[in-house]
């Protein structure tokens, strides 16, 4: 059977593998290098960037998800773990695994009073909006030709495919709505 | 599109799990924390225990010190108001600060009643010694609880006390048939419906932190271990001998804090901790824990 691991180094792990096994999959907390060795995807939640890369750094794991990602392993990135797959962080130099071809803005959308929920309208996901809670968000100012852009707040793209890796801005972890982690479990079971 | 929602709220605590919140006083301390993996910082114009030491009213920090802290890092940024100061709340909202601590560290400005905090987009983050406590404080909009520990003291003690009450309130709330829960919560003084949403979740329906004389990597992993969610550290950092060596020690201990060998390695060689008080010579008029109502 598949299992799934959620980087569990800081942020918001505990919510996304709830989400997971309400989806019905084997979900683990990933911290050291044989527990990444032990799943078939990884999500990368929400949390401190900085924090989650050094630490990434620090405990040998960020080679590690460099290789796995390289050999195929599947990776979902909410917000901070947007962050930490993009190639480019506009105007910082904090540890990523620079895995998409993208540059990501810190804190796009400004501070926590800035924070805010929607409705988002995502074509792959049908024709009910998915509520997308924004908490201190990133958005991705560029991409490149190899990402496909999935949803857009003002012309600012806020979920992203390129491969194996999928990247949100926002939280569905936070909500009801399962139908971005349903579809990161069709990527990692070759499904989508 | 919707702001201040309670889930964007709680949520911002949802992202700062598994971390270390770091008290700092300077632009250059809060770099520091910053560069030693804090996921937050306090703003402060005093730690704990220089507050402690000092006596007197302690009030809302200068805007000017949260604003400088606010410019030099990109990680979150949260400040204290006093218990009741609904008017040092609105100045730090107003600043842009990313969670308001309305915390018995300070002097209370009423004696009777804690800020609205639903009238705020900026989320509020309160101590509880119980149970009771944090549901009160969560029925009035705040949207993460904190122990409150003795502040200031180096000393743990308080604080694993007063996890330990509420977990224990929480075991004895699943525990209860159906129709003892109403004069459980009136027991409590707590609001039923939180008392029944954390009796059905079997915990504290928001986020819930360490504080209060949290000084080493151990005292933290003690915490989480006792079933903390993460951690402040007051003046457990900038008060010890090698604030960065133990600011990078206490955030490996918060997120491998179930694996002893990691701790002892963070442990060694950290030079000195902060002195630390015993807390039955503090009176208990002199108790910040006391605070609060």
């Amino acid at each position: 059977m598949m299992k799934f691991g959620v980087l569990a180094l800081q942020g918001a792990f505990r919510k996304h593998k709830l989400m997971l096994e309400h989806c019905g999959v084997k979900a683990i907390e990933v911290k050291t290098a044989e527990e990444l060795d032990d799943v078939d995807g990884l999500v990368i939640p929400g949390g401190e960037s900085t924090t989650i890369g050094k630490m990434m750094v620090d405990w040998g794991l960020l080679g590690k998800i460099q290789t796995r990602a390289a050999a195929g392993m599947a990776i979902y990135g909410t917000c901070a773990g947007m962050i930490l797959l993009a190639k480019d962080i506009v105007g910082s130099d904090q540890p990523r695994l620079g895995l998409m071809d993208v540059s990501v803005r810190r804190n796009a959308f400004g501070r926590q009073r800035e924070s805010f929920e929607a409705g988002l309208s995502v074509t792959a996901f049908g024709n009910s909006p998915v509520r997308a809670v924004f908490i201190r968000a990133p958005f991705i100012e560029k991409a490149g030709a190899a990402v496909k852009v999935m949803a857009t707040v003002d012309q600012n793209i806020v979920i992203a495919r390129q491969g194996n890796m999928l990247v949100t801005a926002f939280h569905p972890e936070l909500t009801k709505d399962d139908r971005i982690h349903k579809y990161f479990i069709n990527m990692v079971q070759g499904k989508a | 599109m919707e702001q201040g929602t309670f889930r964007v709220k709680a949520g911002l605590a949802e992202m700062l799990k598994g971390g270390v919140i770091m008290d700092v006083t300077t632009p250059e301390q809060a770099k520091i924390a910053e560069d030693a993996g804090a996921c937050a910082v306090m703003a402060l114009e005093r730690v704990p225990a220089d507050i402690r030491a000092a006596g007197g009213v302690a009030r809302m920090a200068d805007p000017t010190i949260v604003q400088r802290i606010m410019e030099v890092v990109s990680i979150p940024v949260m400040a204290k108001a006093r218990i009741g100061h609904f008017v040092e709340a609105q100045i730090l909202e107003s600043l842009g600060v990313d969670y308001i601590d309305e915390s018995e560290v300070l002097t209370p400005a009423d004696d009777k009643y804690h800020i609205n905090k639903e009238q705020f987009k900026v989320p509020f983050v309160c101590g509880a010694k119980n149970l009771g406590e944090a549901l009160r404080r969560i029925g009035e909009g705040a949207a993460m609880i904190r122990t409150k520990g003795e502040p200031g003291t180096g000393n743990v003690v308080e604080a694993v006390k007063h996890i330990r009450m509420v977990m224990a309130e929480i075991r004895q709330l699943q525990n209860l048939p159906e129709e003892e829960v109403a004069a459980f919560a009136k027991n409590i003084a707590a609001p039923l419906e939180l008392v029944k949403e954390t009796k059905r979740l079997g915990k504290l329906p928001v986020v819930n932190f360490a504080a209060g004389g949290i000084a080493t990597p151990a005292d933290a992993a003690l915490m989480m271990q006792l079933g903390c969610d993460g951690i402040f550290v007051g003046s457990g950092i900038f008060k010890s001998g090698d604030p960065a060596q133990r600011a990078k020690a206490i955030v490996a201990a918060t997120t491998y804090y179930n694996d002893p060998r990691v701790l002892a390695n963070v442990s060694k060689d950290l030079g000195e901790a902060m002195v630390g008080i015993e807390i039955s010579n503090i009176p208990i008029n002199e108790r910040m824990q006391e605070r609060g109502w």
